[in-house]
């Protein structure tokens, strides 16, 4: 019964977001179904990287270089894997899919290996460390990219066709994607594993004293994050030409900041407010180029003044409609 | 055999030996005290048990097995609950969530399967609700159970803590200061369930406490330290009259001088 039910709602996502890809395309201007793309791909790594800066309490300031693991494994992966997976299913838009969906689970993978190895070592330790670390990682990976001449250096990647990489990003699978990591992360998020998280942020000598694992938590929430930032580099790399290093500059990060601190670090629903607040004024400011990060700065600053836990606190916006206090409770055993 | 045993334990901090060469045992089934002046070392004997710190010397002893430099995470999960004499409750998790969070051992379901909100996974999430509700009941916290913790009076937030370590399951109970704050009223109730603790769920019970109206009222027995050394060891009634003790929490009496009056 439960299957069944879920089923049929994930069937009615589908169709719904199959539904509205048809309207998009027909209702919007290019420029606008990018802004909406990019929307999307901003839910992805805003409610990513708060598992890790908001439940989680640890500060990761590097995110774009996931995310820049994510979008070059996604390429290099989606252009080698065409060939053979066209050969065995022909060449229809079901093949295009399955290279697609192939291309962005490397990214996520190798994005989430990333992820083990940078946070094995720094999230051992209580305190900043994750923070330099990830800076250093983004850094050390965008001059990686700039240098490796198999990726094209620093014009980027563009696989092997001179038309450029495939776009086989849209509407329909930004969505879906963006359906499938926001449940995920809620349901971890509410769930025992979650609650652990939120008590490492609270007091970790507390929750080490419950025997709450918390260098293991820690590395998991850690790496399935990063792996969240690559499934949003996949979408992104394959929304454009190509990718090249220059995308994945430290400015990335600071926006995946902006975006949880605006929405309220520790809620799933600031994170996507957050995301899509930042989609939007990146191409209101277009003009402005660089001078946009101060106006972040200056935004950052009036938040931090004038509501330091952002747009919704920890809290979600479900929880505000029902008239609930700020954390789920767990119910009673009965009618569950 | 003693369910906790401490042999020649010694803790240094730089220059300061902050616990030197302490000996106890504690029976199971027993309500044990540890009591001294400010800065004596009760606080450190606590998280040397509890793993936060590990001993320069000595053993620990916990069911017959050495577990000085666990980890806490191990030591809590082998049976060894304990509250912070500063409170560290999760703050803006509710009360009963913060009770949930120990309850790792009563939740086998992956991470996978709360991601994919499983039956196992909805199943032990039941479970552990149901026996949070059991715990705040016992402490009488049960009304506030969807409360957030930060707020909760100072009193409730120390029983909420003692609900918290009960959920591990644990065999031994430490508690540091849990009368800090309470008035007479909020003690004594705490006394009785502290003896309810033990009785009912079979608990031993180690108590760093400085309201004596507790120690002297729950203890079997007492352990004194001062300066990180073991003074007096004994039954209230002769901790009470003990001359080292009395030394030490009052100070020498001045030779020669004579009592005024």
């Amino acid at each position: 019964m439960r299957a069944v039910v879920r089923s049929a709602i994930a069937l009615a996502v589908l169709l719904l977001l199959y539904g509205l890809q048809a309207g998009v395309q027909a209702g919007f201007t290019e420029y606008a179904q990018g802004i909406i793309l990019l929307a999307g791909i901003n839910i992805i790594l805003a409610v990513g990287l708060n598992l890790i800066n908001g439940t989680t309490g640890q500060f990761s300031i590097g995110h774009a270089g996931f995310m820049a693991v994510g979008a070059y494994a996604a390429a290099f992966v989606g252009v080698k894997l065409a060939a053979p997976i066209h050969g065995v299913l022909g060449t229809g838009s079901f093949a295009d899919a399955v290279v697609f969906n192939v291309a962005l689970l490397a990214g996520a993978t190798f994005a989430g290996i990333c992820g083990l190895i940078v946070g094995m070592p720094s999230l051992r330790l209580r305190g900043d460390y994750l923070a330099v670390v990830t800076l250093g990682f983004g850094e050390i990976i965008r001059i990686l990219f700039n240098n490796a001449t198999f990726l094209g250096s620093a014009t980027g990647y563009s696989g092997d066709d001179p038309s450029g990489l495939p776009r086989y990003t849209n509407f329909f699978w930004v969505f879906a994607w963006v359906a499938v990591i926001v449940t995920l992360v809620h349901n971890l998020t509410f769930s025992q594993t979650g609650r652990s998280l939120t008590a490492i942020r609270e007091d970790e000598i507390a929750a080490e004293a419950m025997a709450t694992p918390s260098t293991r938590l820690k590395v998991i929430a850690f790496a399935f994050s990063a792996a969240t930032a690559g499934i949003a580099g996949g979408l992104f790399a394959h929304m454009q030409a190509g990718v090249r290093p220059e995308d994945f500059r430290f400015e990335k990060s600071i926006d995946m900041i902006v975006m949880i601190i605006v929405g309220g670090l520790g809620s799933i629903s600031g994170a996507i407010l957050g995301g899509i607040f930042v989609a939007v004024s990146l191409e209101l400011m277009r003009d402005l180029q660089q001078y946009r990060l101060v106006l972040y700065a200056l935004l950052l600053i009036v938040i931090m003044i004038v509501r330091p836990e952002g747009l919704l606190g920890t809290r979600e916006l479900h929880h505000l409609l029902r008239r609930k206090p700020a954390a789920k409770p767990a119910p009673p055993a009965e009618g569950a | 055999m003693s369910l906790l045993e401490l042999s020649g334990v010694d803790k240094i901090f730089g220059g300061l030996h902050a616990v030197r060469g302490v000996s106890f045992q504690v029976e199971k089934g027993k309500i044990f005290g540890l009591i001294g002046p400010n800065g004596a070392g009760k606080t450190t004997l606590f998280n040397v048990i509890t793993g936060v710190y590990t001993p320069e010397r000595g053993q620990i002893l916990f069911e017959g097995n050495n577990i000085a430099g666990l980890k806490p995470a191990l030591i809590a999960q082998r049976g060894v609950a304990r509250t912070f004499q500063n409170i560290r409750i999760f703050r803006t998790m509710t009360v009963a969530e913060n009770v949930m969070v120990a309850g790792h051992h009563l939740h086998k379901a992956s991470i996978a399967s709360a991601m994919l909100r499983t039956r196992g996974y909805e199943r032990d999430e039941r479970a552990l609700a149901k026996r949070a509700h059991e715990l705040l009941e016992i402490l009488g916290l049960s009304e506030l159970a969807s409360e957030v913790a930060g707020s909760l009076p100072y009193g409730s937030q120390r029983r909420l803590e003692i609900a918290r370590g009960l959920m591990l399951s644990p065999q031994l109970l430490l508690l540091d200061e849990p009368a800090a704050g309470m008035n007479s009223q909020e003690a004594r109730t705490l006394n009785e369930q502290i003896r309810f603790l033990r009785d009912q769920l079979g608990l031993t019970v180690v108590l760093v406490e400085h309201n004596m109206a507790v120690v002297m009222n729950v203890c079997e027995t007492i352990h004194v330290v001062d300066h990180g050394e073991t003074i007096a060891q004994g039954t209230p009634s002769e901790i009470k009259s003990h001359p080292k003790v009395l030394a030490a929490y009052l100070g020498e009496e001045a030779p020669g001088s004579e009592p005024p009056g």
